[in-house]
């Protein structure tokens, strides 16, 4: 038995604001975005 | 509140609350589910039961591992950010514009959600001077914000290209003032691509959207000009020099998918074979009652084709020939924070629309549509209520999201999209949310095969984008 976990970033460690989701789609929306900082 | 599911022979678990994203074995997956109340003897006799053949202490280990990562806030996470994200409303800041240079096009495709540019009103351009209060009205309204986005829409915009050049030549002037950074976007159907428009895109342009719609007779179906014409053969050799002088980085080529193509990856891999690497692929937005319209009985083979791609994908970056597809972007280390998750792309908050006369609208999808005229460059806002209503209009708005786990990851969906088919911009559209979850679930799997297949050295080639990089921990049990 086994359980790996991807390293992700820590949601609860709670807005700097620096993209707007303008980068492909036009139509269809948040996650794909980069965090600047 | 977990989610689990098995794709690719990878059994995965998401955890809603702190997103993060566990791979196990078909056991461990059973033993993540069982475990979830926290009641180890249950747990513990149902896990015998189903898997004679592990031991006692294999499934001690186990459960002691699930305790660590419960500990640790990464599985059965509490979802409390309602109660400790700030509950004022944000700050409307402007952040980013759609400048609507050109409410005309030279093609006439008939899908187009702004009705072949025109957003069922007169054909217009933009004229210089708006274009400059525009830019000035975004400085005035960007607070502290430093990176500041102007997309060039329509329509055409290359329609209109000498204000285009003039509008960039007056914000690299402005950052200079004001300590700004204009990052500036394009998005064009090629039909006026020259090699002076390259050049400047390529020197000036953050990032330009290459409309395609993949295989020649796909595109062409709807992608006519006003004779009724194709324009893949005008459009493809454009793009193609476009990008390779470009050097495959800062665009995307930007397809639709219609309920006409639902073997839509066959235009995503003809993209990829045409020589291009960053690739985005939408679902048509229309009205429900459109022929071209995606519907409910579509999605078994829309989802049989997302799971297509991710995997196809899989085997062109093991034959070291890679390509990014935009909704499988997902960078686990280092996306959104929880506010991003939380608040949503800020259309008519951070982003709004410009109309040619200097109307201001949520965004783009909105313009034309009087009941969601904000106001205008000359006055300002002057409907802050329908500002404040896009303002609330977050992921905790959404009722129908409350209790799903992809809630942190689409941020409750796009409110145009919603409106359109809901009537309310805190609505759900719910075939683009079933849609979104798929995409969800093969861009993790994604990750994890890429991670692995890393991991077992089964590749040597380096990845497409920077964005595929995640990195790993493994708890063995």
């Amino acid at each position: 038995m086994k359980i790996k976990t991807l390293v992700s970033r820590d949601m609860a460690q709670v807005g700097c604001g620096e993209q707007t989701s303008q980068s492909a789609c036009k139509t269809s929306c948040v996650v794909n975005q980069p965090c600047e900082s | 509140m977990i989610h689990t599911y098995t794709l690719n022979g990878m059994h995965i678990t998401v955890d809603a609350a702190s997103c993060s994203v566990h791979v196990t074995d078909r056991q461990g997956i059973d033993a993540i589910t069982l475990y979830e109340q926290g009641d180890r003897a249950q747990a513990t006799a149902a896990l015998k039961a189903k898997y004679p053949e592990l031991s006692d202490a294999d499934i001690a280990d186990c459960l002691s591992d699930i305790d660590e990562l419960r500990a640790q806030g990464k599985l059965y996470a509490r979802d409390n950010y309602q109660s400790v994200l700030p509950t004022a409303p944000r700050q409307h800041v402007v952040k980013a514009l759609c400048l609507h240079v050109a409410h005309v096009c030279n093609l006439a495709c008939s899908y187009c959600f702004a009705g072949q540019g025109r957003y069922q009103g007169a054909q217009a351009l933009m004229p210089y001077g708006v274009g400059r209060d525009a830019l000035d009205f975004l400085v005035a309204h960007s607070g502290a914000r430093r990176n500041l986005e102007v997309d060039f829409f329509g329509g055409e915009p290359l329609m209109n290209w000498d204000v285009v050049k003039r509008l960039v030549a007056y914000g690299r002037a402005l950052e200079k003032k004001h300590n700004k950074v204009f990052r500036f976007t394009l998005t064009t159907n090629g039909m006026l691509l020259d090699d002076e428009v390259i050049d400047f895109c390529n020197r000036e342009m953050h990032n330009v959207v290459l409309s395609l719609d993949g295989r020649r007779e796909v595109h062409d179906r709807f992608r006519v000009d006003h004779k009724g014409r194709g324009s893949y053969d005008a459009v493809v050799p454009r793009f193609q020099e476009f990008v390779r002088r470009r050097g495959q980085k800062g665009y995307y080529m930007r397809g639709t998918f219609t309920h006409h193509n639902l073997d839509f990856v066959n235009d995503v891999l003809h993209m990829a074979d045409l020589g291009f690497t960053q690739l985005s692929m939408e679902p048509v937005v229309t009205a429900p009652d459109d022929p071209s319209a995606i519907t409910w009985e579509d999605l078994p083979q829309v989802f049989s084709e997302y799971e297509r791609l991710a995997l196809e994908m899989l085997t062109r970056h093991r034959e070291g020939r890679p390509f990014d597809f935009y909704h499988y972007q997902v960078d686990l280390g280092h996306g959104p924070c929880i506010h991003k998750r939380v608040a949503g792309c800020g259309s008519g908050t951070e982003y709004l629309a410009v109309t040619p006369w200097g109307d201001l609208y949520p965004c783009h999808q909105f313009v034309g549509e009087e009941a969601y005229r904000l106001g205008s460059l000359k006055e300002g806002i002057t409907n802050p209520a329908l500002q404040a209503n896009f303002g609330n209009c977050n992921v905790f708005a959404h009722q129908e999201c409350q209790n799903c786990w992809a809630k942190y990851f689409c941020a409750g969906g796009c409110a145009a999209n919603a409106a359109h088919a809901t009537g309310r911009i805190d609505g759900v559209y719910a075939i683009g949310c079933a849609l979104f979850k798929k995409r969800m679930e093969c861009a993790i799997m994604l990750q994890a095969a890429l991670q692995e297949a890393e991991e077992m050295q089964e590749v040597d080639a380096i990845p497409a984008n920077n964005a595929q990089e995640v990195a790993i921990s493994a708890h063995q049990m």
